[in-house]
Parts: C-alpha cells; sequence; structure tokens
C-alpha cells in the first residue's frame, strides 16, 4: 500500500519538513518567516503550532538555534567573530554576541578561545581526552 | 557494575565525507575534531539528545589498527554494508523519514510497523546500516 494511504498525516509533515530543509539551507540569508508559511499552503498560526508540534520549536526558535549551532562549528576554526556573525546571518556583531551567551552560557570568543585551547591540550596530551583502549590502538600517547 | 556506554566506533572509509553525513545530514553535534599528526584525525560526535555518547568516526587506516591488507578487508567489508553498528532513536519516525530522504540518505528499508518497533533502515555514507525506530508507539 502507498505511503500516503498508509499514514495520513504524511503530506502534512512533508510540507513542515520542507519549511524546515528551507531554515537548514538558507539559514544564512534573511528569511522571512511569513513567507515559508505561505510557501508551506498554511496559515501562520496553524504553520507555527504544526512546525512547534514537532520540532519542539518555533520556526523563528529554529532558525536562531541553527544560526548558532553554525556559529559553533565555524568558531571552532580560525575564522574571527564578526566573519562567523555575518556568514550565519546575524547583521548585527552585539545582536549576534548578546544571543550566543543566552543560548551557549558563554561569549562567542570565549566559546572560540575554549575550542582552541581544547585542540591544542588534546594534542599535547592524548589521553586527557581520548579513551586509552582508542589512543593506544592508533599510538596516540 | 558496568552503569552506561560513553564511546562507541563505527569505522568508515573517508572522515570529511562522514562528517558531512553524521553532521550535516543526520544532525549529529561535534563533540571533538581533532587533527592528531599527518593523516589522523579524532572525530567523534553526538546524538542530538545524547551528549555524553560520542560515536568516533574512525577511519580505515593502514597503521596501529590495521595492517595494509586487514584495512583493504576492513574498507571492503563496511562499503559492502556487513556491518550493522546499532539503532537510533526518534520522536517522529515519518517526521525523521522524509526529512532524511530529501536529505539524500539511502534508505534500505521504509518505515514500518514491526511486532518490535515502528522502524526504519537506512545507510551512511560508508555503507554501514542502522535501524532508526520511533520511542512511542503512535504512528502519526
Amino acid at each position: 500500500m502507498h505511503q500516503k494511504e498508509l499514514y495520513p498525516k504524511v503530506y502534512l509533515y512533508r510540507r513542515i519538513v520542507n519549511a524546515k530543509l528551507f531554515i537548514d539551507n538558507r539559514y544564512a540569508e534573511k528569511i522571512d518567516l511569513d513567507n515559508i508559511a505561505d510557501e508551506a499552503f498554511f496559515s501562520k498560526f496553524h504553520f507555527i503550532r504544526l512546525f512547534h508540534t514537532i520540532y519542539k520549536k518555533t520556526p523563528h526558535q529554529y532558525l536562531s538555534f541553527t544560526r548558532i549551532e553554525k556559529a559553533k562549528l565555524l568558531l571552532a576554526e580560525d575564522i574571527t567573530i564578526a566573519n562567523v556573525c555575518y556568514a550565519v546571518g546575524f547583521e548585527s556583531v552585539s545582536s549576534f554576541t548578546g544571543l550566543f551567551k543566552r543560548m551557549v552560557g558563554q561569549t562567542p570568543a570565549a566559546y572560540q578561545s575554549r575550542q582552541h585551547q581544547k585542540i591544542i591540550d588534546i594534542a599535547a596530551a592524548p589521553l586527557k581526552f581520548i579513551p586509552n583502549c582508542f589512543a593506544e590502538k592508533k599510538g596516540w600517547k | 557494575m558496568i552503569t552506561k556506554m560513553n564511546h562507541v566506533s563505527v569505522f568508515v572509509l573517508n572522515q570529511d565525507s562522514a562528517f558531512e553525513f553524521y553532521v550535516n545530514k543526520l544532525g549529529f553535534k561535534v563533540h571533538t575534531d581533532a587533527a592528531m599528526g599527518p593523516g589522523m584525525r579524532w572525530l567523534t560526535v553526538c546524538p542530538t539528545d545524547q551528549p555524553d555518547l560520542e560515536i568516533a568516526l574512525m577511519a580505515i587506516n593502514e597503521g596501529m589498527m590495521f595492517t595494509k591488507e586487514s584495512a583493504a578487508q576492513m574498507r571492503s567489508l563496511v562499503s559492502n554494508g556487513t556491518f550493522g553498528f546499532g539503532v537510533f532513536e526518534c520522536d517522529n519516525l515519518l517526521v525523521t523519514y522524509e526529512e532524511l530522504k530529501a536529505k539524500g540518505v539511502e534508505f534500505t528499508k521504509e518505515p514500518t510497523q514491526e511486532f518490535y518497533a515502528f522502524e526504519a533502515l537506512f545507510k551512511d555514507d560508508s555503507g554501514n546500516w542502522f535501524s532508526l525506530g520511533q520511542k512511542n508507539t503512535e504512528k502519526s
């Protein structure tokens, strides 16, 4: 039997999943969440309610979450905070820093510094971070 | 008394490609990504709600762990889909299935109600397969 007949909500899910993937793919751009609701053929209220039911976040919260998670990955590399801020779709460093601190519990600068230090510490003393069985097998002593 | 597991290995053909698959497709979080010398990298990821279980994405390279012959054997076994490394869980299988499929994840079994679970099967970019189940029994 076709999946749509077995699971009648699949077509609804697909529309919400497409909206979520739109955010995943376009988080760095200026996204108008009202347009996403329109494209998903939902009223704004219905769209937000369904999105929240499935992903436990409103679309706006999910967009912020995605931007901050991508920022964490970029900060772990050697990229300046301002460049990370713009690369993930924020328009001002102060709003990026404020939201990052609220969501992660530390400033982007502190987070970046800790990530860099962690990499240095792992290279200097692998056994403090990597379980012995893995490190020994790899010769990381 | 053993109380929990905190590290598990998944052998992969290419760590860059595995990073793309596990982080950008499955949505796992990077726990540690550290270069350990030429051609060596300690890369672990965690499922979103399980930050204390590190999945080590282990490259199959000739070296301390593998001889040239055993590395070739292992690469062949992995790419041929010999290994099923575990069962992942999600809140809503139909949603997760639709999302992962849209991201290009290859499923070898569509969501199916089995007597033990509502589950689907998918493969990672190397050929390792996993079961994906829904934690409650309601399908939609």
